[in-house]
């Protein structure tokens, strides 16, 4: 069971905005995201360890890390 | 920080296309613009005309648009008018070296201070795919169906011999460099140049059967070599990537402050 514990960071994919290029769900250095339905999707949370990497190659604006405190 | 914070976010979602280099270069610049805690107030962006050039109409500064190739004489104006304000021009590799290609070198030449960052997508985007100064010998472009047979610039190495006091060369996907050479063109009091390598998947890239903006990006990945001040030659067939010149000297609108009191003192 994935303890609530682990999910550390938050993603924030604002869906109005992403028009699916891949290139967040490409260059994550822990695969955690994915695309669904032409729309990045972050799927295995646990594994992100806030690098930003998504959030600073987005080229839509349509990506926020909230990192846990 | 959140990007959207700086963006006019009526504006939105952008025209840009899936993938396009211009977003990554926007939001980095809004990363250094953060880092630097500059005021809004005192900032002011100013951009040309093509894809990038619509960067000014997404950011929530005070911002100006304005004709094909001329952001850099309307940023000079501003300049000499308030030499307190930040002044960043955005400008695609076309607006900057093939129309307003005078302008840029003779920006260089004077030392003003502004910050000029040019997107360079290697192509006119917005007009559907011609070769500008910057596309790659051979490439394929609406306006070279058979290859460009032109040769390009080196744009950083126009600017350092024309005089740009700053030089670096970022991407989109050295995306964490290239907020760093903003950074430092902005503190850089003259004129800094940063080129930012971009990607133009839809008329470049579909042209020149170079796949996804991901492939793009790969592209840009593997065939960087990162400068370190003695490997200029192995940048020769790739293209460099860093600082080239960080040499400060003196600044346009300081000689012209130096000048006014010299007169008032009736000197």
């Amino acid at each position: 069971m994935k303890s609530e514990m682990l999910q550390k960071h938050h993603i924030h994919i604002n869906q109005k905005w992403c028009k699916g290029c891949g290139i967040c769900v490409a260059f994550c250095p822990k695969k955690v995201l994915v695309l669904e339905k032409g729309k990045a999707k972050a799927e295995n949370m646990e594994d992100c360890i806030a690098c930003r990497m998504c959030e600073y190659r987005c080229p839509d604006f349509a990506i926020e890390i909230e990192v846990a405190k | 920080m959140k990007t959207t914070e700086y963006l006019r976010e009526d504006k939105l979602p952008h025209i840009w296309c899936p993938g396009c280099g211009n977003g990554i270069v926007i939001s980095n610049i809004i990363r250094a613009v953060d880092a630097l805690n500059l005021k809004r107030e005192n900032t002011v962006i100013v951009s040309g005309i093509g894809c990038s050039s619509r960067a000014a109409g997404y950011m929530n500064f005070d911002t100006l648009h304005t004709t094909h190739g001329r952001a850099i004489p309307f940023a000079t104006g501003i300049k000499m008018a308030n030499p307190d304000l930040n002044v960043i021009v955005i400008s695609g590799d076309g607006d900057a070296t093939a129309i307003g290609g005078n302008h840029f070198i003779h920006a260089s030449r004077r030392n003003l201070d502004l910050t000029l960052i040019v997107v360079n997508n290697n192509i006119y985007g917005m007009t559907s795919g011609q070769y500008s100064p910057l596309t790659p010998t051979g490439k394929i472009a609406t306006t070279a169906p058979y290859g460009n047979i032109d040769r390009p610039f080196d744009l950083c190495e126009l600017a350092e011999a024309a005089g740009a006091t700053y030089v670096a060369r970022g991407s989109v996907y050295h995306v964490q460099q290239l907020k760093r050479y903003v950074e430092r063109g902005i503190q850089n009091k003259g004129f800094s140049v940063i080129e930012a390598l971009s990607i133009c998947p839809t008329y470049f890239g579909r042209k020149n059967k170079m796949g996804s903006p991901v492939k793009m990006l790969e592209g840009i990945r593997d065939n960087a070599v990162i400068y370190n001040g003695k490997n200029k030659e192995e940048g020769k067939d790739k293209f460099l990537i860093g600082e080239f010149k960080n040499e400060p000297d003196r600044e346009y609108t300081e000689s012209y402050q130096k000048i006014i009191d010299s007169l008032k003192e009736g000197k």
